[in-house]
């Protein structure tokens, strides 16, 4: 049997342990909890570790701990349980250190509801946490991505030594889907230099993010400015289906990517040339080639999301003023459905919408 | 402080703390941290394990003891620290791991991370420096904080009314079962030094003995957070601190095993992971021709909970894939979850899947009124709709829809439970679909139900659907 069939939250643990990620730390929270229990059963069934923190802000330090000894470590929970996470993270990345956290964003603000929302973007690509740092953020579509993501996200996370998260919404995460389960390859990194394991070769180093004197820590964040420049460059991932010619340029990810593409054939056919642009990094997001789009044959963009309205911001800043840029949400848990989207293309092409509301 | 004795735990010289006095600490004098780095130093020295331990050090004034101390050294966030030492711990037991924290550290903002990493036993030592005042922010009340002491916070003094009691960590850690020593000392006296350094050690050896968590609280001066000269203040600490903090040991499991509480893990073996996981070996990829739909299937079923549901879009999307398909099967989810009914959504498509969500199924199937009701009307122009007669007893209104209608529940409980009843209507399904051969659906029957007694009341169920439609009773 080459695939399995599975759901997304499962695909994600198979993508760390294939990745060589040896310790989970999590706390219950619905919708990830799926994570956290395939973790509990596969973890320990392959010589790793698996606990249950007593709070969200304790499992990213636990990953701290691990992270510091270069091992891949891992935490998933959801957006309430993330915000708590928010310390960790600021820590991690100025202590430089890889690890992972998956998100499966629920409705908010607050408690909000256990059903899917995008309204996590700004936390993820902005920062989140306190000073200047980024996460690396992916954003996987399918049962597969979930899996190949999070071995991406592994393997970002310890190429640029920072924090790297999965973001997903509850419908990839509950959804079923074939996966094909990738062969486990040994960790072509070497962290001796830095990392502590408790041995002798690794006795002198510290991991710390305590940069006391001004100037070291000025230079500490000038680093990092250049580490994510350049992850920024060179590390952009994105998948466009009919943006050649098209008029409108729909901007979208994750569940919201899914139903986009599946509107995208049927609006041509009542004449609405729209294509899809997906951002697979939501940070680096794929700003140069949005640019690019934004001086060729696209008349306007329009940003799709589960929320009031974020990653629109970012499509704006790419599109810079050179052609309008739109954006339709539905939040709280409210999906759009496909003749809803269809209907907003036909407004903006025929009816010169507005430029947001 | 000027370090005069050697341990090999402990740097010559401070480089990483910069500046012009690089043998002497950043610890004010008649500080006990000093004291307190030395005799750890000296205890890790003397069990030669200060090549393999890591030291987690707090935020508070001891923020820098990676200054000092010549091991494995991380820097946590406030609080945190046992929740760093938890992961270092567990990411390598052989590594001696000490958790070195102040008591707004351990016993305010860490109090959660303190009592979880002892309540599982953590085999790590925490080394709690209790001198009843935040040093490092400005002297403000500590949770520790004794009655009446004026700090900058209760400047008043500290009222019981309005701040609480001075918290006991020992006398609270100690009715947990886990932890294995837990003993308060202090640095004053001769006699008092003897006793901490001998209860450090004890901390470490039980570590190394994989005798699990032990735990030293260590009443230590603070002049300048008190406002005193160092000797008033260490004479403070013995008379007034001791009176709510008595020194003694508050437990010492004698009984705990050696390598009791030793936490094994593996190192990462790309193989073994692969067998577990079941990776799919390259080459066995190339299985059959995929089978040919007429159309993609955009199914949603709908019933009660309890009637096999979403078990059924289950069954349904692995013979797809099984027919070398693109599948997807989403449970019901969002704002339709309400109601009490159960609802799956299927696709199948030679072609990548994009929505998985079906919002105009072209097959619905429905084993309740209320999903009749519901949904009927979203079928799309010449689609399939099967119903259940034995659950919906009212006569299905006008559709365009290619209607299939079969007691399903009777039908499956003829041979053998009504809990069968979605794989009759499997069985109809795929009669009406013609798509898939009932070979590949038997196979995937098998593969699939995990009780194995079950599967031939299952396949029989199929076949009982299957011979409903070929023998045109359906319509």
């Amino acid at each position: 049997m080459a695939k399995k069939f599975m759901k997304g939250n499962d695909s994600i643990i198979v993508g760390a342990l294939s990745a060589g990620c040896r310790a989970y730390y999590g706390y219950p929270i619905t919708p990830a909890s799926e994570i956290a229990h395939a973790a509990a059963l596969h973890f320990p069934a392959l010589g790793g570790t698996f606990i249950q923190a007593e709070s969200e802000v304790a499992a990213i330090n636990m990953c701290y701990g691990t992270a510091g000894m270069g091992i891949r470590v891992m935490t998933a929970s959801s957006s309430p349980g993330v915000s708590l996470k928010q310390e960790g993270l600021s820590y991690a990345a100025g202590a430089e250190l890889p690890l992972v956290i998956v998100n499966i964003n629920r409705g908010g603000p607050g408690l909000g509801n256990i059903a899917p929302e995008q309204s996590d973007y700004f936390q993820a690509t902005k920062g989140g946490g306190h000073g200047s740092y980024r996460l690396i953020v992916l954003a996987p579509n399918s049962a597969q991505e979930m899996c190949d993501l999070t071995m991406l996200a592994f393997d970002l996370a310890d190429r640029y030594r920072n924090p790297a998260m999965v973001l997903a919404d509850g419908f990839i995460g509950q959804m079923m889907e074939a996966v094909d389960v990738p062969q486990a390859k040994p960790v072509p990194y070497d962290h001796s230099s830095w990392c502590v394991r408790g041995d002798e070769a690794t006795r002198r180093n510290v991991v710390s993010s305590i940069v006391l004197d001004p100037h070291h820590l000025e230079a500490h964040n000038l680093k990092l400015r250049d580490k994510y420049a350049a992850c920024a460059r060179d590390e952009v991932r994105c998948e466009e289906y009919r943006t050649e010619d098209a008029d409108l340029i729909v901007v979208a990810y994750g569940i919201v990517s899914r139903i986009v593409y599946s509107t995208v054939d049927e609006a041509r056919e009542r004449g609405l040339k729209v294509g899809l642009l997906r951002p697979i990094t939501l940070w680096p997001f794929p700003s140069a080639r949005l640019a690019e789009l934004a001086v060729g044959r696209a008349k306007a963009f329009l940003s799709v999301e589960l929320n009031t309205g974020q990653m629109v911001e970012d499509v704006r800043l790419a599109v810079f003023g050179k052609r309008p840029v739109h954006f339709y949400g539905r939040c709280g848990g409210v999906v759009p459905g496909g003749d809803e989207i269809v209907a907003e293309y036909a407004r903006l092409l025929k009816g010169g919408g507005h430029e947001s509301h | 402080m000027k370090v005069t004795e050697k341990s090999r735990a402990f740097y010559d010289v401070f480089e990483r703390k910069g500046g012009p006095a690089k043998q002497a600490t950043h610890y004010c004098p008649g500080c006990g941290h000093g004291n307190i780095h030395k005799m750890i130093a000296e205890a890790l020295s003397d069990l030669g394990v200060a090549g393999r331990t890591v030291l987690v050090s707090p935020v508070g004034c001891s923020v820098f003891a990676y200054y000092y101390f010549d091991v494995g050294n991380y820097q946590a966030a406030h609080g945190r620290a046992p929740a760093v030492a938890t992961g270092v711990k567990r990411a390598n037991p052989e590594a001696i791991v000490i958790s070195y924290q102040g008591d707004g550290d351990l016993a305010a903002i860490g109090t959660a991370e303190t009592i979880h990493a002892a309540n599982r036993g953590e085999n790590i030592s925490v080394f709690f420096v209790n001198n009843a005042i935040y040093g490092m922010t400005g002297g403000q009340m500590a949770p520790t904080t004794l009655i009446q002491q004026k700090t900058t916070t209760s400047p008043l003094g500290r009222m019981e009314t309005v701040h609480g009691n001075p918290i006991r960590m020992c006398e609270l850690l100690a009715t947990l079962p886990a932890p294995s020593y837990i003993e308060r000392v202090a640095i004053g006296e001769a006699k008092h030094t003897q006793k901490a350094r001998k209860a450090i050690h004890k901390a470490l050896r039980n570590q190394m003995e994989g005798r699990g968590y032990s735990f030293v609280e260590i009443l230590a001066p603070c002049p300048t957070g008190w406002k005193m000269e160092p000797p008033d203040a260490r004479a403070w600490m013995l008379t007034e601190m001791t009176k709510v903090f008595p020194l003694g040991v508050f437990k010492d499991e004698g009984d705990v095993r050696e390598g009791q509480w030793h936490r094994q893990t593996a190192p990462f073996d790309p193989e073994r992971v692969s067998q577990y996981l079941g990776a799919s070996d390259r080459q066995d990829k190339a299985a059959g021709e995929a089978v040919k739909l007429a159309a993609d299937l955009n199914c949603k079923f709908a019933g009660f909970g309890g009637q096999g549901i979403l078990s059924l879009g289950l069954f349904l999307a692995q013979v797809g894939m099984r027919a070398g398909l693109q599948v997807s099967w989403i449970p019901s989810y969002g704002p339709e979850m309400r109601g009490g009914t159960a609802n799956c959504q299927v696709n199948v498509s030679a072609k990548r899947i994009g929505t998985p969500i079906v919002e105009r199924p072209n097959v619905l199937v429905v084993m309740n009124q209320p999903s009749l009701d519901a949904f009927a009307g979203s079928v799309v122009d010449g689609g399939l709709l099967i119903v259940d007669t034995s659950i919906v007893q009212k006569a299905v209104g006008h559709t365009k829809a290619r209607l299939v209608k079969l007691p399903a529940t009777e039908m499956a409980d003829e041979v053998g439970s009504p809990r069968v009843a979605n794989v009759v209507v499997l069985g109809a399904l795929c009669a009406a679909v013609g798509a898939f051969p009932p070979a590949l659906v038997e196979q995937t029957l098998r593969e699939v139900i995990k009780k194995r007694n079950l599967v031939d009341m299952n396949l029989q169920a199929f076949h009982k659907g299957h011979a409903w439609v070929t023998e045109g009773r359906g319509a």
